[in-house]
């Protein structure tokens, strides 16, 4: 009894991963071709060339630049993770507390209660691609100095690429960091 | 209403609007009866005939436990070996190393016992070949497989007096071809065509805006997410799970991965109503088991929407919410609506860091892997609560002074004496394992192990202790979601995580299609004035009582350490 389990058990074993490794997978990579980025990822490029993957943050530190979050990987796609501090660990608080230092030095006009908490938290994944408006709201005055544009020009370019809510019912509104540099390296030319 | 909560509301209702109608299909399909999705029929004869197989022959609980067990085993054997020499197999683009011995076990006893524990990286510590062949084959199979076994139960209680639970390849291909893989055809197309990659290609390397070079983690992975959310599994393509913005890239996807976990277990909860043709049973056994999930879902969005009370005291706005460890794209909200649910099913994928969580968010992750029976896990969900089930009746049965009796068989000692031991059974792994763990990190940090125990913890204090409870309590209820700070891939928690999982899985398996196989047996007794009727909500309120007091007991000395001193310690 025991021996023809084991053998139905490997015949049906043999059945199946021909049903779900091969066939559905495959299935599913091919009708994944069609898809924006051919089912590799949608990528964004800047005249013609791709910098970058549209779904995945990239390390911004340069202050021509929108920042995004602090990354517990550092930004290194190759891999992925949170920095997975506890709320209440003290080495951690006086990390937060060195990041906001850091922002205000390269803010000097901001309040501490108009930094938004994704600002200096790291992010689940280390690559979050994307901030809130209200985060980019705060780094508009660095960005348009550092471009000599007028802050009311980069606004408007802020506004342009915030995504509003799904359906503008569903989850946060939010603005892809990539892309709104991408516009901004586009609008020098 | 702001745009968050509106969020989950909306996932809340899709749970019900699919698993509802879901859980009627499911009844019919083990039942025998004609659906929809009877054109597949023609491919379960030939993988049955190709197998060997004979799906109408009847099994009594010992064969069908028998069946399982061994399939089960051919594929711990067989996937161990796979996973130590992934190195030298192909579709191996990134040129992954083999497993070490003890990373194997314990990932290998994961898959298979549909916890999805992993001490490894999915970029970096798993080709192609066992990504798929191995892990997502597992996530199939191992969801049929605790389908199945629910399955086995319900036939024990539609019958009066029986000895046939059916057949376990039946109900296990069945649960494969007219229910896992169809939604997972779906769930997957969602996926691809919303930005998470399906194709076959390894990484990818561009210049950044900045001029760095970067290289991006990508592969087949629409395929195997949509079946580690359906099967409850868990397991990520990408280490950091759902929360990868490839994994998980926009609040779509979000929406459709959680309420993908949850159909299938809100469904089995309804089929068992439907299938033994007392459907008010089944919305009973709904009825408490979504007041539970409510009572721990509600306090999790409101300490986490609350924010860290240490960084507000450093002047941050947390408009939202607590960001350490979560997505801007998901926000406070729909990370605590997933981490709850993602506990109480047994899931254990995650979508932000719960070791970042704030300490009472964390409590009740915890209790809910703890409980492990508010909707769990594919088919195991609703075993776990047939043991409390059982433990309620016996007591009722005490309190009326009545022989104990379910569906019209009665319960004896034999049959608690089993549902006692596996009551019993999760505490003891658990605060055992923890011991044993706090021992090594307090007595033995300089052991050699590729993690040394005084390097084990990311947090200092309670909030240390709470990783190692975590890991623990996430094996044992073959959960797989991690307070990921904790160094668990050395020796120790590959091998004492790996057999916890392994005892979590079959013993609770084993235990209740043994009580329903012992109960079919016996005389069917006709209902009366003076039965114990089981379907009503007094009895439902018994079994919730039940739950509480069972898991209150066993666990708050250990909570108490960990998560609730932690949250004392903060600053108000």
């Amino acid at each position: 009894m025991k021996n023809s389990n084991i053998i139905k058990s490997i015949r049906i074993t043999l059945v199946l991963t021909v049903l779900l490794c091969v066939i559905y997978p495959v299935l599913i990579s091919m009708a994944g071709k069609l898809s924006k980025g051919q089912g590799n990822g949608e990528t964004v490029t800047l005249n013609g060339k791709v910098v970058g993957c549209a779904n995945e943050g990239q390390k911004f530190d340069k202050p021509q630049y929108f920042w995004g979050r602090p990354s517990a990987v550092d930004y290194n796609a190759a891999g992925s993770a949170g920095s997975n501090k506890g709320p209440s660990n003290p080495d951690y608080l006086k990390q937060v507390s060195d990041r906001i230092d850091t922002l205000l030095k390269y803010h000097p006009y901001l309040k501490r209660s108009d930094i938004p908490a994704e600002m200096v938290t790291a992010s689940g994944s280390g690559l979050d691609p994307d901030i809130s408006p209200a985060a980019a709201k705060i780094q508009i005055e660095r960005v348009a100095k550092n471009r000599s544009l007028s802050v009311d020009q980069v606004s408007q370019l802020v506004a342009k690429n915030t995504e509003a809510p799904l359906l503008g019912l569903f989850g946060p509104a939010k603005v892809n960091v990539l892309k709104l540099n991408v516009a901004l390296d586009e609008l020098k030319k | 209403m702001n745009t968050e909560l509106l969020g989950i509301t909306a996932s809340f209702v899709l749970m019900l609007i699919i698993g509802i109608p879901l859980g009627k299909y499911l009844a019919k399909i083990f039942a025998g009866e004609r659906v929809w999705t009877d054109f597949m029929k023609p491919l379960e004869n030939g993988i049955f005939k190709l197998s060997g197989i004979n799906p109408n022959e009847g099994m009594d609980w010992k064969q069908f436990l028998k069946a399982m067990m061994a399939i089960n085993l051919l594929w711990l054997v067989y996937g161990f070996f796979v996973l130590l020499y992934q190195d030298k197999l192909p579709l191996n683009p990134d040129g992954n190393p083999g497993m070490t011995a003890d990373l194997a076990f314990n990932s290998i006893i994961s898959f298979v016992v549909n916890c999805n524990l992993q001490h490894y990286s999915g970029e970096s510590g798993a080709s192609y070949l066992v990504q798929h062949f191995i892990f997502m084959f597992l996530q199939f199979v191992s969801a049929a497989t605790g389908i199945a076994c629910a399955v086995a139960v319900f036939k024990a209680f539609r019958d009066k007096t029986t000895t046939d639970l059916g057949n376990f390849w039946n109900y296990f291909l069945k649960s494969i071809t007219r229910l896992l893989l169809p939604l997972s055809i779906v769930v997957a197309l969602v996926l691809t065509f919303n930005g998470t990659p399906s194709s076959y290609a390894g990484k990818d390397q561009f210049i950044s805006l900045q001029g760095d070079t970067v290289h991006v983690s990508r592969g087949p992975a629409a395929q195997f997410i949509a079946i580690k959310h359906l099967g409850t599994n868990g397991g990520g393509w990408f280490g950091a799970n759902s929360a990868h913005p490839l994994e998980n890239p926009s609040y779509l996807t979000n929406m459709v991965e959680i309420v993908s976990q949850m159909i299938i277990p809100i469904a089995m909860v309804l089929c068992f109503g439907y299938f033994i043709k007392r459907k008010k049973l089944g919305w009973v056994i709904f009825g408490v088991m979504m007041i539970g999930a409510l009572m721990l879902l509600i306090p999790s969005i409101s300490s986490e929407t609350g924010g860290n009370s240490a960084i507000a005291k450093m002047g941050i706005a947390q408009p939202t919410g607590a960001m350490e460890g979560k997505e801007v794209r998901l926000g406070p909200t729909a990370t605590a609506f997933w981490s709850t649910f993602t506990t109480i099913v047994s899931t254990g994928s995650v979508n932000g860091m719960h070791d970042s969580t704030m300490p009472l968010t964390g409590l009740w992750q915890l209790l809910g892997m703890m409980i492990n029976g508010f909707f769990g896990g594919c088919g195991v969900g609703v075993l776990n609560y047939f043991i409390y089930l059982i433990i309620a009746v016996f007591i009722s049965g005490l309190m009326v002074g009545r022989t104990p009796e379910f569906m019209g068989h009665k319960v004896e000692a034999r049959e608690v004496k089993i549902a006692a031991l596996i009551t019993l059974l999760s505490p003891f792994l658990i605060m055992v394992g923890t011991a044993v763990a706090a021992y090594l990190f307090t007595n033995h940090g300089n052991a050699d192990w590729a993690v040394k125990p005084s390097a084990w913890l990311n947090n200092p204090s309670f909030h240390g202790f709470s990783e190692m409870l975590y890991e623990m309590t996430s094996s044992n209820a073959n959960n797989g979601s991690g307070f990921e700070g904790l160094g668990d891939n050395n020796i120790f928690w590959n091998v004492s995580a790996g057999i916890l999982m392994i005892l979590g899985r079959f013993l609770p398996i084993i235990g209740p299609v043994a009580i329903a196989g012992l109960l079919a047996k016996k005389k069917f007794i006709p209902e009366s004035a003076g039965t114990l009727k089981t379907d009503t909500v007094t009895f439902g309120l018994m079994t919730f009582a039940v739950i509480l007091v069972l898991n209150a007991l066993s666990y708050f000395p250990a909570l108490a350490l960990g998560p609730i001193a932690e949250f004392f310690s903060m600053p108000k």
